[in-house]
Formats: C-alpha cells, structure tokens, sequence
C-alpha cells in the first residue's frame, strides 16, 4: 500500500470557491484540514463565471444561504486579506415584455418575507436611472445590494487565507478514490494517499463522478457557460445588468469594470467535457449572444470583443446543489452542482459546510438540496415522473 | 473524398505556394488573407497609387517578391481568394471569419494555417511613449503609407531583420542614426557554422551591414538598452544604452523602431487544438509539425513563419510540402521524390535558421535586471512588478495564473505581444526555468471582433 502523505480531521476535495472556503472556515473552526484540487485552486467554474454576486431571482427557498453569503462577501477582505474586486453596485434586470411585470412583482412581494428589497422600476424610471438602456425594455427590477465580483480571486484568496490558518492546499493533485476504512477515509492521489475520518466533496462537475463512486449517483450534466469581454470604455454601466424573462434564449447579463471592460455571457451554454481540463467557448453561438446585450445596451455595439472563455460546470437535473451528509457514509460531505449560480453561494456555502461539519447542524435551511432525494425511494420518485 | 473543403489562412509566400499547389492539383481552396493584396508581411505590396519599384521596397528580395505576387495573381478565378479578412476563431472543422461588417462561418475539409509572425519584443523603460514603434511597425510605415517613423531614428534589438529594415529606411532616403544590437561579435562567430548552410543568405546580410557602415549609419553591438528617453506627451527624445565596454551612452532622436527577432503567430493553430511543445533554443513555445507541416490534429495543416521563424524562403518551400502532404492525406499521392526534396531544403532552411538564432541570440537576462516599474503589458499597463507581485504573492506558477491575478495579456493584444516577455518574468520571479512558467493559452478573438457584426442581417 502507498504511504501516507497527510492526514487531518477533514479532505476537502475541489479547490473552488465552495471548497476553498469551506477550508478557510473549518480552520477558524479548528478542525485540521487537508484540500486536494485536481489542477489550481479557483480555475474552473468558480474562476471562469460571470461574477455575479446576485440574489435576485433565485428560488425563494435559496434566499436564506444566498443572504447568509451575501454577509460575507462584506467582509472578504477582512477575513482573506485580499481584494476581490467585489462592488455592491446593485443589480437591474430587464424586463421585455409587460406580462413579466406581474411576475416580478410576486416575486419581490415574496423575495421581501426573506429579506431582499427589490424594487420594479417603471420604463420611465429604467430610463432615468440607466441611461444605456434599450428601447425594448418595458420595466426593471432593481436590486439595490447585489453586486459583482472578479472571479479568477476569490477561490484563490481564500485558498491563501486557509493555508495562511494552516490548511494543507495541494495543488495539481487530483482524487482519483475514496475508501472508507473503518473509521477513516483514505483519498488516493497520484502521488500518495491523504487519510481523514472526514471527507468534503466540493468538487464541482466532477463531484457527480465521485458521488458515483460512493454510491450515491446524482444527474449531473456537465456544461460551460459562454462568457466574453470587451475592449476598455469609459465606465458607464455602474450596475450588474441582467434580463427576467421565460425565453431561455434571451437571458443575457453584464456587468462593466471600473477599468472600463464589460463582461458578458447568458444565452446558451455548450457542453463540456470533464476530461479536456478546460471547456471551450463555443463561436458558433457569439453572434446570438451580441444580439441579446445589444438589447441590454445597444451603444456597446461600438465596441470590440477582445476575449472569450468557458469554464467546467455542473448542472444537476432538477436545478438545485447538492449540499449535506451522505446518506450512505458517516463522515462524508457534499457541496457540488450549483448549476451555473454558485459563485454569489460559494463563500456562504463554505461557511454552512464547516458549520454542519463542526457542530453537526446548521442554522441555514439546506434540506432540500440534501443527496437522498435521488437516492431514497427511487420506486416513488420514479412514478411521479411517469405521471408527467 | 471527392473534391474537399480546403481553407488556407494567409497569403504570403507559405499560403501562395500552397494554394499554388492545391489548384495544380485540381482544387480550389479558399484562401483568407488579413491584407488588402497578398504578399503577406515580407512581400507586403503597395497601394495601387504608390510607384516605388520592387528594386528599392524589397532590395535583393526583389525578384522573389515579384515572383510570389505574380505567382498569387495567375491565381485569380481559380481560387476563392477574400483579403482584408480576419480570421477569428477555429472550433469543431469550422474557421470563423469577419470582413468589415460581416461574419461567415466556413467549414472545412482541412485547414492549412500560414499566419505568419509578428514581432518578439522586449519591454523597456519608456517604450510606450509616442514615436516608439516595432521593427514590424517601421517597415509597415514605408511600405503602405510611404512614411518613416520619424525624423532621427535609431533602430533596437537584434536579428536579421534590425538591419533589413535600418536598410530600407537608409535605401527610403531617411537613414537611421544608428543601429544598436544586443548580440555580440562572440554570438555572430558561435552561429556562422550553421548559418554557412545557405552562404549566398550570409553574403547578402554582410552587405547590408557594411551598406548602413558606408552610408555612415553607427552600428554598436552587444549593447544593453537601458531606457528610452522622452515623455509620454511629446514622446521619444532618445534611448540610453550600455555598450559592450560596459559605458553608459545616450542618443538623441525622435523615434526607435525595436524588435528582437520574430515569433510565430501560432494564435489559430492553438484554437485549432494543435499540440505545442518548448523550443530550448529559441526559448518559445511553437506548434509541433511533422517533417512536413501536418499538426498534431489530423485534418490542419502549418506552414511558414507561424509555424517556426525561418525566413520567407523556408515560408515557400514549406507551404509547397504542407499542401502536398495535405493531398496526399487526401488520396492524392504526391511524387515522393519531390517531397524529399522540400523536406531536404527545409532542413537546410532550419540549419540557417538555427545558425541565426545562435548568431542573435533572444536576450532574455534583460527581463531579470529591468527595472520593475517598466510597463511589460501595454494594453493593460501592467508593470514588472505587478506582474511578479502575482507569481510572489499570490502564488502563481506559471503565466496563465499570472493572467488571472495580474491582467497581463488580457488586453486588446491578447499577449501576444508581452506574452513571451512575460514567461520570462514569471520564470525569473520564481526562479525557475522558464518552459516551466508555460505559455499563454489562446482565446478568441485572434484580434478584437467588432459587435456591431450582429447586426448584417442573414449571420450568425
């Protein structure tokens, strides 16, 4: 048997936004901790999104971890030492069509039982307060302490902040097992093995192959958003801009950086593959993606692409994380699958984790994204989809 | 495969004579080509309204020059020829490409990528100040807008072309002040063995040197460059050297034309997928070819300077033996004979240009002693120190992650012209090699890509 390289209370494996805060906060929580990520902590989802530190328009249920989330990212820089670039501009989105009025406003009315203030702003109102916008826009609804975020440095800060607690970060050193040999979990890696009566599966799209391995699958699709950014210009989007509407191909967002970039993605993601390291931006799809933030903004049609990129995400099938113990094991934890809205999330999901992990409960309501929905009475669950 | 899909990128002497030998053999490839005529950088052809005569543009590549035009004009009609055309990305058998205003998306049977170089420069003190322009830059100047950089002009860096274009500005009536080269004498001597592979090249390159000597155009070697003088208002004012005795030396003049060689614009061949591999001698990273220009993806092809720096004569030779492997790849045996011998010209062609490497050698030790707050990203205005701060302090090991913490090279640019200075400094910060701190990823656009191209109806 290989010899053991490390062990501590808890592995953490992914070194994403989710898994690098989670080690951070477990360190504060005194527990030791050993992180494994399979390339360089930050570099895939959690490093390549949009930066969205977004609450509006998430199911009402996620408002409590996304509020709790929200807290923190006031204070990253006092808890990593580190800028993240991260600005609560507030966040506008866009509405097209006057029946999606009625449903934005339901939603405020509840989103506001949680905690969020939102505000529909009348056409004449967008136009008043965002001057770019364009001329199909019916009304908007404004998030006045949503903001944005650079994501290449926020999984990497607190990467640093953990390590700096003590945390053992181990970069370029990816999981290819798990066992669990009677108390103790043994990670195999290839170069050596790490052992912990503790485990985290923070590892993104490739979570489900390892939930797999554990024997608690999941539907995990793998895909990569579509994200480009501009040349410099004078910094006039101050807001994070997005769209609320029912047509998937017209959810478009971006956001402008004091340097003058503006940063956009939506309207469709592509397929990835979880052994190609990096997903591919996809060009066939960027003249559908201009159309859309041209409706955001037309004046940006002055402007140049300079870049595009897409990162490895993972969607799991009925839009919800999983987040929780296992059913199977004691002593293994999940936090994965965040279906493309992780990043506001991930320091909060970091957070929850450590405290489920550390105390055996946590304050903020994450049942629902437990793992045994896929798991228990698949019988059950199978006849209410055939009933649809 | 009946007749295939064939798109050649670029038109200079590696996809002219491609395409020549893909309609010889019956096809018709499109070819797409950046420039308003073909010729490519080297053989880069005038506006209809100039009349300088080939004699006094290209010197003694003259002949060539007219042999490459000549040779693309017999062409017309039987290829589908689109200048002034970028092409911007590479995915899934499909080159994506932007004229003015318009996208079109073609697919491909195979894709022959001959794009050329750009300039491999070396950051400095100063040298984003108005008036200070590459080597690249300088001849563009004179050749399309019959203008020189400026009044007082002192040419920087090192390799071949440093004196080829100190002569065309000599040959244009606007001789340089001077000539400052980093190699030495000893590097010149280390490289004239393999550079004796093609003698008739060495003659020519002795010519133009003693040429600026008679015309009285100073020529210092193994000069380190210090700073370039001036402000960013009223721009350059002069450059401050260190001559190989070690003294420190000033010339005034008005603009510095700088370049350190070339580098392979490998851009596409990288979103293509193609494999790279690290070049020791050159210290870059090129993409890996087999002897006769097929990629590490089956169905693209390489060819000319964007594959590795050999000259445009290699260019030729090496679009002839790519479209010929390209053919028979597709069942259309080639005569063996004549393939062996591109193959043995190309050999001769990497002597010489191996030779040339040794002879004007990258001098990458500059990058270690350049004072941090130099600029090494224009587009971004990143300087040494912001980028060793992110190898330092964030942890970065190699240049990617560098990017990622520091913006250098997410610029207009996209590295592509700080990137190889940036290895450099990454490798230096951590003191490692530097095929350690790896190479910038290409992204699209290969250049920036207006938004406005949406709004033509009937794309996308």
């Amino acid at each position: 048997m290989a010899e053991t390289r490390g062990a501590a209370d808890i592995i953490i494996i992914g070194g994403g936004i989710v898994g690098c805060s989670a080690a951070f906060f477990l360190r504060r929580r005194n527990l030791s901790v050993i992180l494994l990520e399979r390339y360089l902590v930050g570099q895939q989802a959690s490093g390549t999104n949009f930066g969205n530190v977004r609450r509006q328009g998430r199911h009402l249920t996620q408002l409590p971890l996304a509020n709790r989330s929200r807290a923190i990212w006031a204070q990253i820089p006092s808890l990593t030492g580190s800028d993240v670039e991260f600005m609560p501009v507030g966040h506008v989105r866009f509405l097209w069509s006057e029946e999606q009025i009625a449903v934005v406003e339901d939603y405020a009315r509840q989103a506001s039982h949680y905690g969020l203030e939102l505000h529909i702003l009348s056409q004449r109102e967008i136009r008043e307060r965002f001057p770019f916008v364009g001329p199909e826009a019916v009304a908007g609804s404004w998030s006045p302490h949503d903001g944005h975020a650079n994501p290449r440095l926020v999984a990497p800060a607190f990467a640093r902040a953990a390590a700096k607690l003590g945390a053992a970060i181990h970069e370029n050193c990816a999981a290819s097992a798990i066992e669990k040999t009677g108390e103790d979990f043994i990670v195999t890696t290839p170069t050596g093995q790490f052992r912990a009566p503790l485990v985290l599966i923070a590892s993104g799209a490739w979570g489900g192959g390892l939930a797999e391995q554990l024997a608690e699958p999941v539907p995990i699709e793998v895909a990569g958003p579509q994200m480009g950014v501009t040349e410099p210009a004078p910094y006039f989007i101050h807001p994070v801009v997005g769209v609320s509407t029912k047509i998937p191909g017209e959810v478009a967002y971006l956001r402008q950086i004091p340097r003058g970039n503006i940063i956009f993605g939506g309207v469709h993601r592509r397929p990835a593959a979880l052994d190609e390291r990096r997903a591919k931006y996809d060009p066939a799809g960027l003249m559908a993606q201009f159309r859309q933030i041209l409706r955001l903004a037309p004046t940006l049609r002055h402007l140049r692409l300079i870049r595009t990129w897409s990162g490895v995400e993972g969607y799991i099938g009925d839009d919800r994380p999983i987040m929780g113990a296992s059913e199977k094991t004691s002593g293994l934890y999940y936090a994965f699958g965040f279906c493309g809205y992780g990043f506001q999330l991930g320091p909060g999901v970091g957070d929850v984790m450590a405290e489920l992990i550390a105390t055996g409960k946590t304050e903020t309501p994450i049942d629902e994204y437990h793992v045994n929905r896929f798991t228990l009475q698949p019988a059950a669950r199978l006849q209410v989809s055939a009933a649809h | 495969m009946a007749d295939p899909r064939i798109v050649i990128v670029g038109a200079g002497p590696a996809g002219t004579r491609a395409a020549e030998a893909l309609v010889a053999a019956g096809l018709r490839p499109t070819v797409i080509d950046e420039g308003r005529y073909s010729g490519g950088q080297i053989y880069r052809r005038q506006p209809p309204n100039f009349t300088r005569r080939p004699e006094a543009l290209y010197g003694t590549e003259a002949a060539k020059a007219r042999a490459i035009h000549s040779a693309f004009d017999q062409l017309a009609g039987r290829i589908d020829y689109r200048p002034e055309t970028l092409a911007w990305a590479v995915k899934d058998n499909t080159l994506h490409i932007q004229k003015n205003m318009r996208i079109e998306a073609l697919d491909y049977d195979a894709l022959l990528i001959a794009s050329g170089a750009t300039d491999r420069v070396i950051p400095l003190p100063g040298w984003t100040f108005p008036g200070c322009y590459s080597l690249g830059a300088a001849q563009i100047t004179l050749k399309m807008q019959a203008c020189a950089i400026g009044s007082r002009v002192v040419f920087l860096g090192t390799g071949p072309l440093l004196y080829l274009v100190a002569w065309q500005y000599l040959k244009a009536g606007c001789a340089p002040l001077a000539v400052l080269d980093t190699s030495r004498m000893a590097d010149h001597l280390a490289g004239l063995p393999l550079m004796a592979s093609r003698p008739e090249q060495l003659l020519k390159g002795a010519r133009l040197v003693s040429g600026l000597r008679r015309a009285g155009v100073a020529i210092w070697r193994g000069i380190l460059p210090r700073e370039v003088l001036g402000d960013p208002d009223r721009g350059v004012a002069g450059i401050r050297f260190t001559d190989a005795n070690g003294q420190d030396r000033q010339i005034d003049c008005n603009a510095i034309g700088m370049g350190y060689h070339l580098r392979a614009e490998s851009q596409l061949a990288d979103l293509a997928g193609c494999e790279f591999a690290f070049d020791p001698l050159l210290r870059q990273w090129l993409p890996h070819v087999d002897d006769a220009g097929r990629s590490s993806v089956a169905n693209v092809y390489l060819a000319g300077d964007g594959v590795r720096i050999l000259g445009a004569d290699a260019a030729e030779t090496s679009g002839r033996l790519a479209a010929m492997a390209l053919l028979t790849d597709f069942g259309r045996a080639q005569p063996r004979f004549a393939m062996d011998r591109l193959r043995r010209l190309m050999q001769r062609h990497k002597r010489f240009a191996q030779g040339i490497a040794k002879a004007f050698p990258w001098p990458w030790q500059q990058m270690a002693t350049m004072p941090r707050t130099t600029v090494v990203c224009r587009c971004e205005a990143i300087t040494v120190d912001e980028l060793c701060s992110a190898v330092e302090t964030c942890q970065a090991p190699e240049v990617n992650r560098a990017k990622a913490f520091s913006r250098v090279g997410m610029g207009r640019c996209q590295g592509r012209f700080c990137g190889q200075a940036s290895q450099e400094i990454v490798a230096f910060a951590q003191q490692a090699s530097v095929e350690s701190s790896g190479r910038l990823r290409g992204q699209a656009p290969v250049k920036p890509l207006p938004i406005g191209v949406c709004e033509e109806v009937g794309h996308g």
